[in-house]
């Protein structure tokens, strides 16, 4: 068995749709996952709260939640989290370990479907998809 | 052959008592007879003989085996009746010569309505003895088997109910009316343009999970090794029918197979020496192609309304042969066919190197010009950039692995926790270089993001044109060996721009591209110093200490790699320059590898290395039959690469408004600028 890939929580909070004329409504792409992995990842602490300023916080919320492990993320981004190691342990979690395997991204404005397959999102458009 | 006689009963010359219409039979049986002598060489004799043959009396026009023995058998008893597929007439042999005169006398001129519905008129000509080709006993193709009743007719049911045709969510290509028949792709569109799938764009959704207990039963039964990942529907009405042709090789892997619904149909097979074999698929089986059947052999559907198939019943399946006592006509009904296929990630190696276009047609291929426009541009891409990239991915993959250090330098020296892009990563060899950031790769080819995959890296397929990561999320950029594989000044631009795009204010971009100086204050690159010796070469590959350029690395190959390529590896020169001046109907150039370059746009060689690992496990499909012909085992390929002359690079990034260019070098035959996000 190969090992395989599987899209991140982080990385889904920098995908956007490209789709033309679809600009920053491109953002969040809407998950749909077949297969959900949880693979561990070494805790780094400052790593996290680091990352923490880079994410859409809503997004990432919403994203988690899709997936089933909202791993009780507050809605809202606290002051001081990067003092609370509880916090950053889940949010840790959410980033680094949830990963989808199989499944599909969908852009929310086109309704564009992209897959994910072993772990991969293929977000190739076709020539009169893409910007011009 | 005896003089014209134009009938037993009015062997008169002069034919004084023939009526017009008599006098019209007269000539069409007179014309019936010629055309038998001089087409099929059937001779008549004017001599009252048992046989006959029926002139448009034949399976080749549509008269069936019943309904002509129903006109026969009125004026005898009929001991055989031939009849040829394809062919317009039949050779009748009655008991007696009496017989055999009564239906010459009253069948000559017989209108008859054939199975289409078509009048049609028989002219009977006496023969000698009934002879027809022996044709050497039927087999079918290695390779093919036919199995019977894979589905139930229940099964068959809910699987035809299944396909709705009205549904287009694919996309519009995924689902076509083709001319002669309705065609549907799920799991990856077969493009009937290039004769290819499009490997890297495959269509959401997959197969249907419909099938999936099918496949599983295939897969238990032996019938297919691997699960396809790609499923053609087709449904041809009667009268359809699909033109011969072999899947092409570096599409798909060995195994196709066709579940048969809906309606039995005959699918011919046809050697290259010419050997056909009508094969019939019974409703309700499987047909299952491999090796020879698969690689070497066309297979198609005759448009036809009717199949010429065994009169006997008992034998269903299998080759239609040529016992022509026992052919006759079958009206086609409506046929839905599934074929599932496993799209191929590697160039084809079967043993039939003569009909493979993983093996031959890159010895052949007419090189492309210059482009003019974008859409020619893009064409010259993904023709000589993305298809190569994804046949030789692993090949290429192993070539890469040692990081460039002053590209090392630049991601290790970012700060602790940055977000980092490689686009264009390839294998993704700078991708776990720094594990205090985050890095994320994309590339255009599938098969080497699927190699990042499998190296636990965060990898996405996309097109440096178009990179979907929200703008300003990027602490940083790199794009090694990218750029240049865009055809147009503009579309390198652009990519620029894209970068540009990505980056936070601050963040930086580190570019790298191949240069046209190959040699820079009065040093050779790496490049050109990378041994012309290959054995010594290979060593340096193996071991790892790989003595040679980024992106160019290339084994030169021996002088017999050279050979396979029927264009002598020419120098640039030879063709003269070719730039962005709008040189027209230049063809572009073939470099050679490890010289200097002569022209900024040239396709530059890739002799390609098959794992032999790969080929190990390859071997047991192989079916014997070798065509003698020398199995060449390393292809070569072509990459469009626009080589940057000094500044160039620099003069593109300075068109952008909101960069600065932080520092610009070059390393080892490359052009390299940091820029950085105002």
């Amino acid at each position: 068995m190969r090992a395989q890939a599987g899209m991140k929580l982080l990385t889904h909070n920098l995908l956007s749709s490209h789709v033309r004329g679809v600009g920053p409504r491109g953002f969040p792409l809407r998950i749909q996952a077949t297969e959900i992995r949880v693979s561990p990842v070494d805790f780094n602490p400052d790593f996290v709260t680091r990352m923490i300023p880079k994410m859409e916080w809503t997004a990432l919320v919403e994203a988690a939640e899709s997936l089933g492990h909202l791993s009780e993320l507050p809605r809202q981004l606290k002051e001081g989290y990067e003092k609370d190691e509880d916090f950053l342990r889940k949010v840790h979690h959410v980033l680094l370990e949830v990963e989808v395997v199989e499944g599909t991204l969908q852009c929310p404005e086109s309704g564009r479907l992209f897959p994910i397959s072993r772990g991969i999102p293929n977000m190739l458009l076709s020539d009169d998809e893409a910007t011009s | 052959m005896a003089a014209p006689s134009a009938s037993m009963d009015n062997n008169n010359q002069s034919h004084p008592k023939l009526s017009k219409t008599e006098k019209k039979f007269l000539r069409k049986q007179i014309k019936a007879r010629h055309t038998l002598l001089r087409h099929e060489g059937i001779e008549s004799v004017s001599h009252v003989t048992e046989s006959l043959v029926v002139a448009n009396g034949g399976l080749g026009n549509g008269v069936s085996r019943t309904q002509l023995l129903r006109v026969l058998e009125r004026c005898g008893s009929v001991e055989a009746l031939l009849m040829l597929p394809n062919k317009p007439y039949s050779f009748v042999r009655y008991r007696t010569k009496e017989e055999s005169k009564k239906a010459y006398v009253t069948l000559n001129g017989k209108e008859m309505v054939d199975d289409l519905g078509q009048n049609i008129t028989l002219y009977l000509n006496f023969v000698e003895k009934v002879h027809w080709e022996d044709l050497r006993p039927p087999v079918l193709p290695p390779g093919l088997m036919i199995v019977e009743e894979i589905v139930s007719p229940e099964d068959e049911k809910m699987l035809l109910e299944s396909i709705d045709w009205t549904d287009n969510s694919f996309g519009q290509n995924a689902q076509k009316s083709l001319k002669h028949r309705k065609v549907k792709h799920y799991g990856y569109e077969f493009r009937y343009d290039n004769n290819n799938v499009d490997k890297d764009k495959p269509l959401p959704g997959g197969l249907p999970d419909i099938c999936n207990s099918l496949l599983e039963k295939c897969l238990k039964g032996g019938h297919i090794k691997y699960i396809p990942d790609q499923l053609t529907i087709n449904q041809y009405e009667p009268g359809q029918g699909i033109p011969p042709h072999i899947d092409t090789h570096s599409a798909f892997e060995n195994e196709i197979i066709s579940l048969s619904l809906g309606a039995e149909i005959v699918m011919d097979f046809k050697h290259p020496d010419g050997c056909t074999v009508s094969v019939m698929l019974p409703q309700r089986s499987l047909l299952v192609m491999t090796g020879e059947s698969r690689y070497l052999w066309t297979h198609g559907i005759t448009p036809r309304k009717f199949d010429v198939i065994q009169a006997s019943e008992g034998q269903k399946s299998g080759i239609i042969t040529s016992d022509a006592g026992n052919l006759t006509l079958n009206k086609r009904g409506v046929r839905t066919s599934f074929t599932f296929r496993k799209v191929r990630r590697t160039p084809c190696d079967c043993s039939y190197p003569l009909v493979c276009d993983s093996q031959s047609c890159h010895q052949n291929e007419a090189f492309p010009s210059f482009p003019e426009n974008d859409k020619e541009a893009l064409e010259l891409e993904r023709e000589y950039v993305h298809r190569v990239y994804e046949e030789i991915a692993e090949h290429f993959s192993s070539t890469r692995h040692t990081p460039w250090p002053q590209i090392g330098a630049f991601l290790k020296a970012l700060p602790k926790g940055s977000i980092v892009a490689d686009i264009g990563c390839g294998n993704g060899k700078y991708l776990g270089l720094n594990k205090e950031i985050y890095m994320i790769g994309c590339d255009r080819s599938q098969n080497l993001v699927e190699i990042c995959g499998e190296r636990q890296f965060e990898a996405f397929v996309c097109d440096a044109l178009a990179v979907p990561l929200r703008s300003e999320t990027c602490d940083a950029c790199i794009s090694i060996a990218v750029i240049h594989h865009f055809a147009t000044a503009e579309r390198r631009l652009a990519t620029l721009q894209e970068l540009a795009r990505l980056l936070r204010p601050g963040g930086k971009a580190l570019i790298y591209v191949w240069a046209m100086e190959q040699e820079y204050n009065k040093q050779k690159s790496k490049y050109l110093r990378g041994s012309r010796d290959s054995e010594e070469k290979e060593e340096h590959l193996n071991s790892g200490v790989l003595a040679s350029g980024l992106f160019g690395e290339q084994n030169p190959g021996t002088s017999s790699h050279n050979s396979v390529c029927s264009i002598s590896a020419t120098n640039d020169l030879k063709d003269g320059g070719c730039n962005a001046n709008g040189v027209i109907n230049s063809k572009l150039p073939v470099h050679t590898n490890r010289t200097s370059f002569h022209s900024q746009d040239v396709l530059v060689p890739w002799h390609l290395k098959r794992d032999p690992m790969r080929d190990k496990h390859a071997e047991p499909l192989k079916l014997t039959p070798d065509l003698g012909v020398p199995h060449d085992p390393s292809p070569v390929f072509h990459r469009y690469y626009h080589v940057f002359c000094e500044g160039e690079l620099e003069t593109a990034c300075r068109m952008l408004n909101n960069i600065s260019i932080q520092h610009s070098y070059y390393d080892q035959g490359n052009w390299c600028v940091i820029f950085k996000k105002l």
